[in-house]
C-alpha cells in the first residue's frame, strides 16, 4: 500500500515488507531517527553488536546460515568505516549484505561536518552497489533495489547512505513491486547448445573431476541437491574448495576432500591428472591454482559461473557456461539422463583405481601424542562429539580454519561459515552470533585461534545480552600459527612478532563477560570436557591449549603446482630443510 | 607500451608475454550520481590502463551517457576489462569497438602556439595541411583547432613542437560504429 511516511519509516517499513526479522546495528547521531522508529514496532528484531565490524560479520553469518539477505544498520562517519573490512569480507565471499547508513544532513556534506565521511566513496571499492540518497521521494525504491541488488546475480554487499534530513522527510512509500531493477538482470540460465556439448564432454572423459565451489551454495538448496544427484550418476570424483564445503556430503564416496593450498594429496593430483575439470561455482582462485603455468595441463576445463568476469579471469577454460548453478546443473541432470545415460561411456575404474592409491597416502594424517593436544586431534575430537547435533560452525582465520576444513566435515550445505576470500581475523564470534540467531536451537560453534578472537572478542557481550549459546572452541597455541608457519617456511624460523608473550586468562576473561570458560591442556580429559562446552546452556570460551610448534599440513607451497605438495611425514624426514623447499620466486607471493 | 614495471608473478606467467593491445570500448551507462567514478576506480583498482576518457551524456529523457574509453592490454586483459564493466550495477552495455573492427573515432584539440616571422607562416601552412581552423590569433600566437583521428593530432603536434608549440588541450576520443546499425 502506498502511504505517507518519514525517510526513517520508509526504511523500517521496506525491512519488513522485505521479510527481515533480524537487523545487526549500532545508533549514533546520524541514525536517530531510524532508531526511534525501531523503538516503536516490534517486528524486526534489532540486535545491538558491540562494534559496527561485529555488525557486518554477525550478517554475513546469518546470511550464510539462513540463505537470507543480511541486514546491518549504522551511524555515519566511525560507524560506516568500521563496516569496511566485513563489507570486503562480504564482496570477497559473495554474500548477500544491505547496509543502511546513517549521513550528516544534506545541506552539511562536503563540509567535514561531525562525524561526516564520503561513505559513498570508500565503500564504492568494497560493494556490489552503493546509493547516497538525496530526495526521500527516491527512498522506497532504492531500499527494495538494494535487496535485488544484493541477493540477485553473484550476490554481494550493498550500501545506502541516508542523510539524516531525509529520515526526518515526508514522502510517500511504495511497497516493493516488479522486476526489481530497471536494466540489472543477470542470466541465469545457461545455452543450450553448451549444456550438450558439456555433457558430450563429461561422456568422453577418462580421468574427470567436479571443482566445486561457494556458488553452488550461494544459488540454494536445490544446487546442492542436484550437484549431488549429478555426481551420483556421472560416478566422477568430487573436490570442493573452501567455499564450497558442505554441498557434497563430507562423508559422500565420491569426495575427495578439500583442494588447493592445504587441500588433500588425492585432491590435488586428481586435478592436476584429470582430463576433465568440471568447474562449479569456483573462480580459481591462486589457493586453488598453486602455480599457474603448471595448474592441471592435460585438461579440458568447463567453467560453470555466474559472473561472466570469472570465466577465463586466471585460468583460460575451454568451456564457458554462464548461468546460476541451480540453473545449469538442472540442464546438466536432465540432459544427461535424456543422452549420456544410453550414450556409450568411457570406463573410470583405471582413474578410480590411481584416486584410490593416492588416497592411500593419508595426507591428512599426523604424528599422534599421549601428552598435548595436538590441534588436529582437537578438531576431530570436537568433530566426533557433536556429530548428532544440529551444528553449525564459524572459523577465525589461520591454521586452525585449516584444520577445520580438514577434519570437520559438512554433509549439508549452510552449515561453515568462514572467511576464504579475504581472510579476516575477527570474523568468527560475530559470524556464530549471526548464525545462532538463524538458528536459535543449534549448536553454534566458532572454532578459533587465541590470536584471531581477540579481533572482535567483544562480540561476547553481545552474545551474553541476547542468550546466544555460542560455543568459543580455541586451539591456543600463543602463535599467531599461520604466520609462524610461514615464517619458518620461509624466513629462516625468525619468529618475527608472532608469539603473543601477553595472552588473557581466557577462562576468566569468559566468566568476565558473563559466560563460562573451560581450560584443557591434556588429551586425556578432551572428550569430556568438549562435552561440558556442548551441555552448557550459555555462551562458552573453551581455551584449548595444544601443540604450539604444529605446522598444517599438507600444503602446495608458494609457486609450487598442484603434484608438487609438502606432507606432514615428508617435512620430518632427517635432511630436509624446510626453509629451502620455497625458491626465490616463491618467497615474493603471499 | 613498456614491459611491465614488477617482475611477472609465478601465480601467472601465462600472459605476461602477451602482445599489448589498444581497444577502444564503448560503455553505455545510466547517468546517475558516482557513475564515473564506479567505472575509473575499477580501472585503477584492478590495475587497467586508461590512454583516453571522454564521457557527456547522450540521451537525455532516459538518462544515458555514453563513456567512451581507450585503453591497452594483452588480449585477454581486454576481455576481462569488457566483463568487468557489465559487471557494474548501472552499466547498461559495452562494446568494444576495436574488436568489431567498424569504428570511427574521433578526437579534437586546440593547440596553441607561439612565434613570429617565418615561424608564423610555416605554422599556418601545416594548419592547412592538416585543415585545422585558427580560432584565435594574436600578433605572436596562434590557437589551432583540429579534429581527427588521435595519431593525426600527434602528428600535428610533433610538426608545431619546433615551431613553437606552447601547450595542447585535447578531448579524448569519441567513437561510434560505422553502417546504419547502433553500437
Amino acid at each position: 500500500m502506498s502511504k505517507e511516511m518519514t525517510g526513517a519509516e520508509m526504511v523500517v517499513q521496506a525491512l519488513i515488507d522485505q521479510g527481515v526479522d533480524t537487523l545487526f546495528g549500532y545508533p549514533g547521531g546520524a541514525v536517530l531517527p531510524i532508531y526511534d522508529v525501531l523503538f516503536h514496532q516490534e517486528k524486526v528484531h534489532h540486535i545491538l553488536v558491540r562494534h559496527e565490524q561485529g555488525a557486518a560479520h554477525a550478517a554475513e553469518g546469518y546470511a550464510r546460515a539462513s540463505g537470507k539477505v543480511g541486514v546491518l544498520l549504522v551511524t555515519s562517519g566511525p560507524g560506516a568505516t568500521n563496516t569496511v573490512t566485513g563489507l570486503t569480507d562480504a564482496l570477497m565471499d559473495s554474500i548477500p549484505l544491505v547496509c543502511i547508513t546513517g549521513q550528516v544532513p544534506t545541506h552539511l556534506i562536503g563540509s567535514d561536518a561531525f562525524q561526516e565521511c564520503d561513505t559513498v566513496g570508500i565503500t564504492r571499492h568494497c560493494t556490489k552497489h552503493n546509493y547516497l540518497v538525496k530526495n526521500v521521494a527516491d527512498l522506497p525504491r532504492i531500499l527494495h533495489e538494494a535487496f535485488y541488488v544484493a541477493s540477485s546475480g553473484r550476490p554481494g554487499p550493498v550500501v545506502i547512505d541516508i542523510p539524516k534530513d531525509v529520515q526526518f522527510a515526508r514522502g510517500v512509500y511504495t511497497p516493493p513491486a516488479g522486476a526489481g531493477h530497471k536494466t540489472y538482470h543477470p542470466k541465469l540460465d545457461a545455452d543450450m547448445d553448451a549444456i550438450r556439448t558439456a555433457v558430450a564432454m563429461m561422456a568422453a572423459a577418462k580421468r574427470p573431476i567436479f571443482y566445486t565451489g561457494g556458488g553452488v551454495i550461494n544459488s540454494g538448496p536445490a544446487a546442492s541437491a542436484l550437484l549431488r544427484e549429478l555426481v551420483a550418476l556421472t560416478g566422477f570424483p568430487i573436490t570442493s574448495t573452501l567455499m564450497g564445503l558442505g554441498a557434497y556430503p563430507g562423508s559422500g564416496e565420491n569426495w575427495l576432500g578439500m583442494l588447493g593450498m592445504h587441500g588433500t594429496f588425492e585432491a590435488n593430483n586428481a586435478m592436476h591428472d584429470c582430463d576433465l575439470m568440471i568447474a562449479v561455482g569456483s573462480r580459481f582462485d591462486d589457493r586453488i591454482t598453486g602455480r599457474l603455468d603448471a595448474f592441471s595441463p592435460g585438461s579440458k576445463k568447463i567453467h560453470i559461473d555466474i559472473d561472466r568476469s570469472s570465466i577465463n579471469k586466471n585460468v583460460k577454460v575451454d568451456l564457458p557456461i554462464v548461468g546460476d548453478c541451480g540453473h545449469v546443473l538442472e540442464a546438466l541432470v536432465r540432459v544427461w539422463r535424456a543422452e549420456a545415460m544410453h550414450a556409450e561411456k568411457q570406463p573410470l575404474d583405471h582413474w578410480w583405481a590411481q584416486i584410490n592409491e593416492w588416497r592411500e597416502r593419508k595426507s591428512l594424517a599426523y604424528r599422534t601424542s599421549d601428552t598435548t593436544i595436538k590441534p588436529q586431534y582437537a578438531v576431530q575430537r570436537l568433530y566426533a562429539l557433536t556429530r548428532n547435533h544440529d551444528v553449525y560452525i564459524t572459523t577465525e582465520v589461520g591454521q586452525h580454519q585449516m584444520w577445520a576444513a580438514q577434519h570437520f566435515h559438512f554433509d549439508e550445505p549452510n552449515r561453515w561459515m568462514t572467511s576464504g576470500g579475504l581472510g579476516t581475523m575477527g570474523y568468527g564470534l560475530p559470524a556464530a552470533i549471526g548464525a545462532q540467531l538463524a538458528h536459535p536451537n543449534a549448536l553454534v560453534i566458532d572454532i578459533a585461534g587465541e590470536a584471531s578472537i581477540l579481533m572482535n572478542i567483544q562480540e561476547m557481550s553481545t552474545a551474553i545480552q541476547y542468550r546466544l549459546p555460542v560455543k568459543i572452541f580455541i586451539l591456543n597455541n600463543e602463535y599467531m600459527g599461520m604466520v609462524r608457519q610461514w615464517q619458518e617456511l620461509l624466513h629462516g624460523g625468525r619468529y618475527s612478532h608472532s608469539y603473543s608473550e601477553a595472552l588473557p586468562d581466557f577462562v576468566k576473561l569468559a566468566e568476565a563477560f558473563g559466560g563460562k570458560g573451560i581450560r584443557c591442556s591434556d588429551p586425556a580429559t578432551l572428550d569430556a570436557a568438549i562435552q561440558e562446552m556442548i551441555d552448557y546452556d550459555g555462551p562458552v570460551i573453551f581455551d584449548c591449549h595444544v601443540d604450539k610448534i604444529e605446522n598444517c599440513f599438507p600444503m602446495i607451497p608458494s609457486g609450487k603446482a598442484h603434484n608438487d605438495m609438502l606432507l606432514a611425514d615428508l617435512s620430518d624426514d632427517a635432511g630436509l630443510e624446510i626453509g629451502s623447499i620455497i625458491d626465490e620466486k616463491g618467497k615474493m607471493l603471499v | 607500451m613498456n614491459a611491465p614495471a614488477s617482475p611477472p608473478s609465478p601465480y601467472s606467467s601465462a600472459t605476461h608475454n602477451a602482445k599489448i593491445e589498444s581497444h577502444t570500448l564503448s560503455v553505455l551507462v545510466d547517468n546517475e550520481p558516482g557513475v564515473l567514478a564506479r567505472v575509473v576506480s575499477l580501472f585503477s583498482g584492478r590495475g587497467y590502463n586508461i590512454e583516453s576518457l571522454t564521457v557527456a551524456e547522450v540521451a537525455h529523457a532516459d538518462h544515458l551517457s555514453r563513456i567512451t574509453i581507450v585503453t591497452s592490454g594483452a588480449p585477454e586483459t581486454i576481455d576481462q576489462i569488457h566483463h568487468q564493466l557489465e559487471r557494474l550495477v548501472p552499466v547498461r552495455q559495452v562494446t568494444d569497438l576495436t574488436a568489431s573492427k567498424r569504428s570511427l573515432e574521433r578526437e579534437l584539440a586546440m593547440i596553441k602556439v607561439r612565434g613570429r616571422g617565418e615561424n608564423r607562416s610555416d605554422a599556418l601552412q601545416v594548419a592547412e595541411a592538416f585543415r585545422a581552423r585558427v580560432v584565435d590569433a594574436t600578433t605572436e600566437s596562434f590557437i589551432f583547432e583540429l579534429t581527427g583521428r588521435p595519431a593525426k593530432i600527434d602528428e600535428f603536434v610533433d610538426l608545431m613542437r619546433p615551431i613553437g608549440l606552447v601547450e595542447v588541450s585535447r578531448t579524448g576520443v569519441a567513437a561510434i560504429s560505422r553502417g546504419p546499425d547502433p553500437i
